[in-house]
């Protein structure tokens, strides 16, 4: 697939464009659900101009001299973590990992525990990723730092939901009524959760497809909790037009739970092919947000083929999280 | 002895007679002496009480709460407990076996009864197990436990997978005349789940406990009461479908009688957008259709009784993830705030919820306690006095009981207790009450 350029990068310099804490609201990055399209829109101007610095021979600005941005995770993780850390980096924060193992969360201390520590070692960003769902929530409440969700249980992953949105603009004119199916396990899917609130905030018409036991629960009648998408259990259905397709990773244990009768029988019906693909419009391009289980969910050919903007994503997720960082500094450049 | 007592101009309302009148209720050491439109008689060095306004009604009895002495003291004691208890306007409190140890022999009930004589200010009744340590596996010396005086028996929090256990311990109950009182759940299908399946699983990203997990034991407990012919008490039921169910059951003349919670009636599963924990119970908050299906089974009677499953836990127990904190609302201090807005918004008439706050859960528990949740003369003088329409801002700093974890601290409720009277003693008044002599 070959890019084009679509998005505006705001001029980070210009000192009479319109600040952005006007249209900027967010103390904390938790999920997509409560961001403006303008909000989305600037994420995505901003992202860009990032992307012209990262183009740079020297890649380091000043905007975050000074600041402190941890990292907590509470479960393994290297592309997000890395992205998160370059972009930090990028921006001349100071930068500290906290790996948590599971097991000092059994010996008693408790993620607010970890939260004030960090916070009395000067955190002023703190990134969380958290096998719980809603565990960054918890820790915006308690804490003066901005927090960043960076995937938590099966609720959300706004930082990769924007980073995909971002990738699909590099290809697409407009998110405004363009058809994205995502195929797979959407129950347990926080990336497919951010997604379909940031593709339907910005106009897209979304299908979700999947076996009936991984789709999500209450999707006949789903206003005002969660956007209305088209669900599906029949993958033709799904790709036909479509623009987008978006691939999960599968776990393979949801076959231990009895969820699917087989990855084999999964793989027959769910997989991402050539074939499928015929069907869907021209220019079609195939995402997913790594790491990929090839020839489960998605074939290796597609993985790997003319369609795929896989390593794209990944490339963009460093500007992305750059472009937040700025944002909740507020928007300045600090030099 | 108790001082005799005279509460004036009240709206005096007993179900269990019928009653519904503006009147004075005269006590005296301790019990129900009279009452009549207006009291000149009295006798020396009575105090008097107005309650012009206010409903005066049986004290409150609840059929299920948990004040987790012995071994969750963190939480609640029997002390604190009956304190907020009190303060609901309840007079009888039944409280569950779920503590450690778990109320399942003798020595453990004679623990309850003998700190609830020493601590208590109300009447506290045990609820023993059903089986040894709530296992599931063996069943409880219910002979022991009948004689040390429990009042039901349940192995709430947990639900006898076993059908051929369950099956038995009806059975077996049938000795001793007590009900069985059973927390509906079917633990493979609820497994890990954290709130009510459905659209705000989805948002929030959390495991759904559908309504099948509940409905599934309640079906099979159905079969198993009609089998034995045993007395089965359904606990807090949450979903339209077990209505039905209890409600087809009782056409069908089996032996059951089922509660409901006053969270269950008043919220729906909203309450946990935002992933408050203090609005995670078990079972799960539900829907507005639901809700709707849980009014009406409570005005047809397939509803019998409203109890609070008031559920402390510590403030730490609840700052957590939210599938790490545990289930349970401290129910006591709000529960008559929140079941007046169903009177208020004409969805139940009074005289039927106070009914079911009183002579019915009298009735549950047997004849040996004919003489509670009336205010028959010569019964014991247990006596809420509420004002019906007074409002007031939940405020959790001042609970009495340890429990703060409520989804409704800053929320406005219309309805007050005002004074709580427990075998003719003031043990609760509103400091907006003055009395006389």
């Amino acid at each position: 697939m070959e890019a084009v350029e679509q998005i505006k990068a705001i001029d980070l310099k210009d000192e009479n464009a319109q600040p952005v804490q006007k249209i900027w609201k967010h103390k904390h990055i938790l999920d997509l659900d409560d961001f403006t399209p303008s909000e989305i829109d600037l994420v995505m101007q901003t992202t860009a101009a990032m992307h012209e610095i990262l183009s740079r021979p020297i890649k380091k600005v000043p905007t975050l001299r000074g600041k402190t941005v941890v990292t907590l995770f509470y479960e393994a993780s290297t592309r997000t973590r890395s992205s998160f850390e370059l972009a930090a980096k990028n921006l001349s924060a100071d930068i500290s990992n906290l790996t948590v193992s599971s097991s000092s969360v059994t010996k008693g201390e408790s993620l607010i525990d970890t939260l004030e520590t960090m916070e009395a070692l000067g955190a002023d960003i703190i990134v969380i990723r958290h096998l719980n769902s809603g565990a960054p929530n918890l820790a915006s409440k308690h804490v003066k730092a901005s927090i960043i969700n960076a995937g938590d249980g099966w609720h959300a992953h706004p930082t990769q939901a924007l980073l995909d949105m971002y990738t699909i603009l590099k290809y697409k004119k407009s998110i405004k009524n363009l058809k994205v199916t995502i195929i797979g396990d959407i129950i347990h899917s926080r990336v497919a959760h951010s997604n379909i609130w940031s593709l339907t905030k910005m106009g897209a018409d979304v299908t979700i497809c999947g076996p009936s036991t991984l789709l999500p629960k209450g999707m006949d009648n789903p206003l005002p909790y969660f956007p209305k998408v088209r669900v599906t259990t029949n993958i033709n259905d799904a790709i036909k037009d479509a623009d987008v397709v978006m691939g999960l990773r599968l776990q393979l244990e949801r076959q231990q739970s009895g969820l699917l009768s087989s990855i084999r029988e999964y793989a027959r019906l769910y997989q991402i092919t050539e074939e499928r693909l015929l069907k869907a419009n021209k220019g079609v391009i195939v995402m997913h947000p790594g790491p990929v289980n090839e020839d489960v969910e998605i074939a290796s050919t597609v993985a790997h083929g003319d369609k795929s903007v896989i390593n794209e994503q990944v490339t963009n997720g460093v500007a992305v999280r750059m472009a937040l960082f700025y944002l909740l500094a507020g928007g300045s450049h600090n030099e | 002895m108790n001082k005799p007592m005279l509460i004036k101009n009240g709206r005096i309302i007993d179900p269990s007679q019928n009653l519904d009148v503006i009147g004075d209720l005269l006590m005296t050491d301790g019990a129900i002496k009279e009452i009549a439109s207006d009291i000149k008689k009295m006798p020396t060095d009575c105090t008097i009480l107005d309650a012009k306004g206010m409903i005066v009604c049986p004290g409150f009895i609840d059929l299920h709460c948990h004040l987790r002495q012995p071994g969750f003291e963190e939480k609640e004691t029997i002390a604190t407990g009956s304190k907020a208890a009190a303060k609901g306007g309840f007079t009888t409190i039944c409280c569950m076996p779920n503590t450690d140890p778990a109320l399942d022999n003798k020595a453990t009930i004679d623990f309850i009864k003998a700190t609830a004589a020493s601590e208590a200010c109300i009447r506290v009744l045990p609820i023993g197990c059903i089986t040894k340590s709530r296992a599931g596996k063996e069943l409880a010396d219910m002979g022991e436990l009948a004689e040390a005086g429990v009042v039901a028996l349940s192995d709430d929090g947990s639900t006898i997978a076993d059908s051929r256990i369950m099956k038995q311990a009806l059975e077996y109950s049938l000795i001793f005349g007590l009900p069985i009182s059973d927390h509906c759940e079917d633990a493979m299908l609820s497994e890990g789940g954290q709130i009510n399946e459905g659209i705000i699983a989805t948002r929030l990203g959390l495991k759904g406990i559908p309504n099948a997990a509940e409905e599934n034991v309640i079906a099979r407990d159905i079969a198993l009461a009609k089998l034995t012919g045993a007395r089965i008490h359904i606990c807090h039921i949450s979903s339209e479908g077990s209505v039905e169910l209890v409600r087809n059951a009782k056409k069908d003349g089996v032996n059951i009688t089922a509660e409901v919670t006053p969270h269950h009636l008043t919220m729906d599963e909203e309450m946990v957008l935002d992933f408050d924990t203090n609005a995670k119970v078990n079972p799960p908050l539900r829907t507005q259709k639901d809700i709707a299906a849980l009014v009406a089974g409570l005005k047809d009677n397939t509803i019998d009784i409203i109890a609070t499953d008031h559920a402390p836990h510590t403030d730490n127990d609840k700052l957590c993830e939210f599938a790490v904190a545990p289930f349970g609302i401290s129910g006591f201090e709000t529960a008559m705030g929140s079941l007046m807005k169903l009177v208020h918004n004409g969805d139940i008439e009074i005289n039927l919820l106070i009914s079911k706050l009183t002579a019915v859960p009298a009735k549950i528990i047997g004849s040996k306690f004919s003489n509670l949740g009336t205010l028959k003369q010569g019964t014991a003088a247990d006596i809420t006095i509420f004002d019906p329409d007074t409002e007031w801002t939940v405020d959790v700093k001042d609970f009495y009981s340890k429990g703060r974890n409520t989804p409704l601290n800053g929320h406005k409720l219309k309805g007050r207790v005002m004074t709580t009277i427990y075998n003719g003693k003031i043990v609760y008044k509103d400091n907006s009450v003055k009395l006389g002599v």
